[in-house]
């Protein structure tokens, strides 16, 4: 539907929220790059070095890949299994909850769960395992970074059910699968040879972004991770932040490895996909039904959910539980006696913090929803087709390591004198929260029924009606969970609001991140809940809002 | 010292200079108009809720006595500061900064001053400077072996004590031969934060002044040839520990607060920190049971003091004077020792103080986990920074990859 009319403007949004990505990004890597080969090969040889770099980048690769790998299972698994059935929208209520808890309440909350002095070991103690001390055992911070992976399966899980959720309706999961049901499928046979194909070319892009950040994560690495090697993302942070400043070239340099090491997971995950889809024909054209596996994976899904939902909601409460503890020592279930105390003195800074977060997330993610409906628009209208390189170009802050990009970004921003204040850490949260905002849109954006459009054109409605009559009304699902998304990635900002605001612009976040490196955890479950209400207030605005605006509208309620 | 080379120093501080006790007094009327309005930006760790109320609380001081809004920018880590220190610098911005006051010591303030980040000498210019007891309290112009020059002026004073909960252990080891045995004896009940990390650092430093034939060669740099000799004990020393710590040493708490909780939730029978009065203070905040004391080794541990730095570019230079002389009121500095409050020890010399501030200072209760001045024994000066850069990289390279 090519439009002569269409304004001239809506032409140059892609290129101009590709320049958006493409240049803090540039000026980042050029500031990672730089330092990282100033004194020629010195950086590289300090980091060859360095005696945990082998285990360190295997621990990178082997915990984001297995992470990535679980989680994608599971998300699949929870939704062959249970798509359309009332165990599933249970689930569905719990996703947004759970998928607003930051990473670092989320990891420090799972610590205090499994740990040897931890809230399980204290419940069974002494009366089940005769412990009065804690075991000396070694589970937390483990080598193999087990109880990382772990904790990242129980935050990405969740994140890749929504985006598994706003692409179903897109590519008509429900017809396929009552097809593959009348065929005599079972519902994971089903799922697998008529749902998944389509439905995991949506979902690509998120499992790239959760491949890239499970494997450069640094907060929940700290808390999880193993430390004797740290992985290569914590080591970076560490030489980052050594005080004799000496070691910031070999941080650089680490960061380009990391960076190297990024881009080869994601070719070792395409080759994956390639032989998985051959495998996946391979057994499909064996046309045996497979119903024989359905109870076993309803099973298996059942058990996932409830352990993936439940470590982290008790997590939770154990950190909700101490923010109102007294002394609590081991092996008492529960606190000796409660207390108001960190609440009463954390209220006068909550407020004003509070306010300041939610202003920020929300410029951020208006500016990003603009963009990316300009950009989507302007590609239905003059019939663009991304290309690859543009894509991987909008993606590139979700695969750079964060903490490699933003000193550079910084330099921008200093030398432009534009750092320091709300506006300009906004504008820095625009450059992570636009690709996650543009990620959920996308697909629902580019399924919706093209025909609609025609029937309307063809009544005589120009594209601006249609843009804003009918596509907007309809993807209303989408776009609120895009902004609830938005906003999740914004209030959970750490090093771009540090680094661009100087340390003047105090976000929940920053905050939380200060306190957490003291320990203090009464202070950490008050600002956990905290960090919590904002997104779960968006994503559960996000659920509530369709239904009931679209209470009269069965159909539209399916499309979130 | 000659008495001419004396004459010398003195003259070359600016604020001596060609400068009477009464045109320091009216330089300082200046910096105080100046300053009235200002809204000074302090770098400081944020990691302890104990500490961030005690800013809080100069804040409001400040305000109310000199129109000074202080404005407490709370961070993960000290470098934090000094990297965008560093990074305006790199970017020509020579005025206008950021960071205005920085909470710093060692290593830190040894990188800016050699990297021209630091505004000074100031020191002599605050009003409470003479107040300092800089002789009894070398550390408050020693900054690990490195003179200060009036680039920093100290806020409090610290030393490493030992922390154990007295209803789970009775005698506490008091040498570090008595530590070991302990260990062997109770294994897993004993660990201390990984290096580089400060205190885990702190520790080591600790052990060569107990292990080294001749500890004073830790006040002057490093000696490549003869380092791997010197430090050979230390290593020894630990080889034998390791296997008795707290997870076979196969994971090290991350920093002081972490080492603390592990005492909290009783993972472990031993813990330490830079400050006498941390456990105090942590048992009147409910986060310690009141059973918890404080023992020092034998022959003394390290101490040093901790320090605000201006930098070079700070946008408001006179506030951040007059916080940092705020800070060394003798009222601020009792509040700040008392145990209810932070427990950290003053830098004041007492002799030097009105008979109305002594007796405040007089009257504070220890607190009971407490030790009094003389229970906590001699002071171990700070090694040469040099020390900790190269021991803390050589424990990565020993011990930095578990087998």
């Amino acid at each position: 539907m090519t439009d002569a009319a269409a304004p001239g403007w809506l032409r140059l949004v892609p290129p101009l929220t590709l320049a958006l990505m493409a240049l803090p990004v540039a000026a980042g890597l050029a500031g990672t790059a730089l330092p990282a080969f100033r004194d020629g090969a010195a950086a590289f040889a300090t980091l060859a070095a360095w005696p945990g770099l082998p285990r360190g980048a295997l621990l990178s690769l082997g915990t984001g890949i297995a992470a990535t790998l679980l989680s994608l299972t599971l998300t699949l698994l929870i939704l062959a299994a249970f798509a359309g059935t009332p165990t599933f929208a249970r689930i569905r209520r719990l996703i947004a909850p759970l998928l607003s808890v930051p990473h670092a309440a989320a990891a420090l909350g799972l610590a205090f769960l499994i740990a040897p002095s931890g809230w399980i070991a204290r419940a069974l103690s002494p009366w089940a395992t005769g412990w009065q001390a804690p075991p000396d055992l070694l589970i937390l911070n483990d080598p193999w970074g087990v109880s990382l992976t772990l904790g990242l399966v129980a935050k990405e899980l969740p994140f890749l059910l929504l985006m598994a959720l706003a692409a179903l309706p897109q590519i008509d999961a429900d017809r396929r699968l009552a097809t593959a049901a009348t065929l005599g499928y079972g519902r994971i046979a089903g799922f697998a040879f008529t749902t998944l194909p389509a439905l995991y070319a949506q979902l690509r892009l998120p499992v790239y972004a959760v491949l890239a950040y499970g494997m450069t994560v640094v907060d929940m690495a700290m808390i999880l991770g193993p430390t004797l090697p740290p992985t290569l993302s914590t080591q970076i942070v560490l030489w980052m932040g050594e005080a004799s400043l000496g070691q910031r070239d070999t941080a650089a340099a680490a960061a380009v490895l990391q960076f190297a090491l990024v881009l080869a997971a994601i070719a070792l995950w395409r080759l994956a996909e390639v032989a998985g889809r051959r495998l996946l024909i391979s057994i499909a054209v064996r046309g045996h039904r497979h119903c024989a596996l359905d109870r076993p994976a309803a099973g298996a899904a059942r058990l996932a959910a409830a352990i993936t939902g439940g470590s982290l909601i008790l997590g939770l409460a154990g950190l909700a539980l101490w923010s109102v503890a007294g002394l609590w020592q081991f092996p008492d279930a529960l606190p000796e006696n409660l207390s108001l105390r960190t609440w009463a003195g954390a209220a006068p800074v909550l407020s004003e913090t509070m306010a300041l977060t939610l202003a920020i997330a929300a410029a951020a993610t208006l500016a990003a929803l603009a963009l990316s409906l300009g950009c989507l628009e302007a590609e239905a209208r003059f019939n663009l087709t991304p290309t690859h390189r543009a894509l991987t170009l909008l993606y590139l802050p979700l695969l750079v390591p964060q903490v490699a990009f933003l000193p550079g970004l910084q330099g921008l921003a200093l030398a432009a004198g534009l750092d320091g204040d709300a506006l300009a850490v906004a504008a820095a949260h625009l450059i992570f929260v636009l690709p996650y905002v543009f990620l959920s849109l996308a697909g629902p954006f580019r399924a919706w029924d093209r025909r609609i459009a025609i029937s309307a054109a063809t009544l005589g409605a120009s594209p601006a009606a249609i843009f804003w009559r009918l596509r907007l009304p309809m993807l209303l699902a989408p776009v609120l969970t895009a902004s609830a998304v938005g906003i999740a990635v914004s209030v959970g900002q750490y090093l771009p609001t540090l680094l661009i605001g100087g340390g003047r612009v105090e976000t929940l976040t920053t905050e939380a991140v200060a306190l957490s490196s003291g320990g203090n955890r009464r202070l950490i479950g008050a600002y956990a809940v905290l960090q919590m209400v904002l997104p779960a207030l968006g994503f559960g605005l996000a659920l509530l809002i369709p239904g009931q605006i679209w209470r009269n509208r069965r159909d539209m309620r399916g499309v979130a | 010292m000659h008495r001419r080379s004396a004459l010398k120093l003195i003259a070359s501080l600016p604020a001596f200079a060609g400068l009477s006790t009464k045109a320091l007094a009216s330089e300082w009327d200046g910096i105080l108009s100046q300053a009235r309005g200002q809204t000074v930006y302090w770098h400081a760790w944020g990691g302890d809720p104990k500490i961030n109320d005690f800013i809080a609380w100069i804040g409001a001081t400040a305000s109310e006595r000199y129109g000074v809004t202080l404005e407490h920018v709370k961070l993960a880590s000290t470098a934090d500061a000094v990297a965008r220190v560093l990074a305006e610098q790199q970017a020509g911005q020579t005025t206008g900064g950021a960071v205005d006051l920085i909470w710093i010591n060692g290593e830190n303030f040894a990188a800016m001053k050699a990297q021209g980040l630091l505004f000074g000498p100031f020191t002599e210019t605050l009003p409470n400077w003479p107040l300092v007891d800089t002789t009894g309290k070398p550390a408050t112009v020693t900054d690990f072996t490195l003179p200060t020059e009036g680039f920093e002026s100290p806020w409090a004073m610290a030393q490493l004590v030992f922390e154990y909960d007295s209803a789970r252990l009775s005698q506490p080891p008091q040498t570090l031969a008595a530590l070991a045995d302990w260990a062997a004896a109770n294994p897993g009940r004993l660990t201390y934060p990984q290096p580089p990390d400060y205190l885990g650092t702190t520790f080591l430093k600790q052990v060569l002044y107990g292990v080294m034939d001749d500890p004073a060669l830790l006040q002057s740099p490093v000696d490549e040839p003869r380092y791997d000799a010197q430090v050979a004990p230390l290593w020894a020393f630990l080889d034998r520990l390791h296997p008795n710590l707290w997870r076979a040493a196969q994971a090290f708490p991350q920093n002081e607060p972490a080492l603390g909780q592990l005492l909290a939730d009783g993972e472990i029978d031993i813990a330490f920190a830079f400050n006498p009065g941390r456990a105090s203070a942590e048992i009147a905040a409910g986060n310690l049971p009141d059973s918890v004391r404080t023992f020092v080794l034998e022959g003394g541990t390290i101490g040093n003091a901790s320090f605000v730095a201006i930098p070079f570019n700070a946008a408001h230079q006179a506030g951040a004077l007059v916080i940092a002389n705020l800070i060394l009121d003798p009222e601020v500095q009792v509040r700040a020792q008392d145990p209810a409050i932070l427990g950290f020890q003053t830098v004041l010399d007492l002799a030097r103080l009105s008979p109305e501030d002594r007796a405040r200072f007089e009257a504070l209760e220890l607190g009971v986990a407490t030790l009094s001045p003389a229970e906590l024994g001699p002071v171990l000066l700070e090694p040469h920074a040099s020390w900790m850069t190269r021991i803390a990289q050589d424990w990565t390279a020993r011990y930095g990859v578990a087998q």
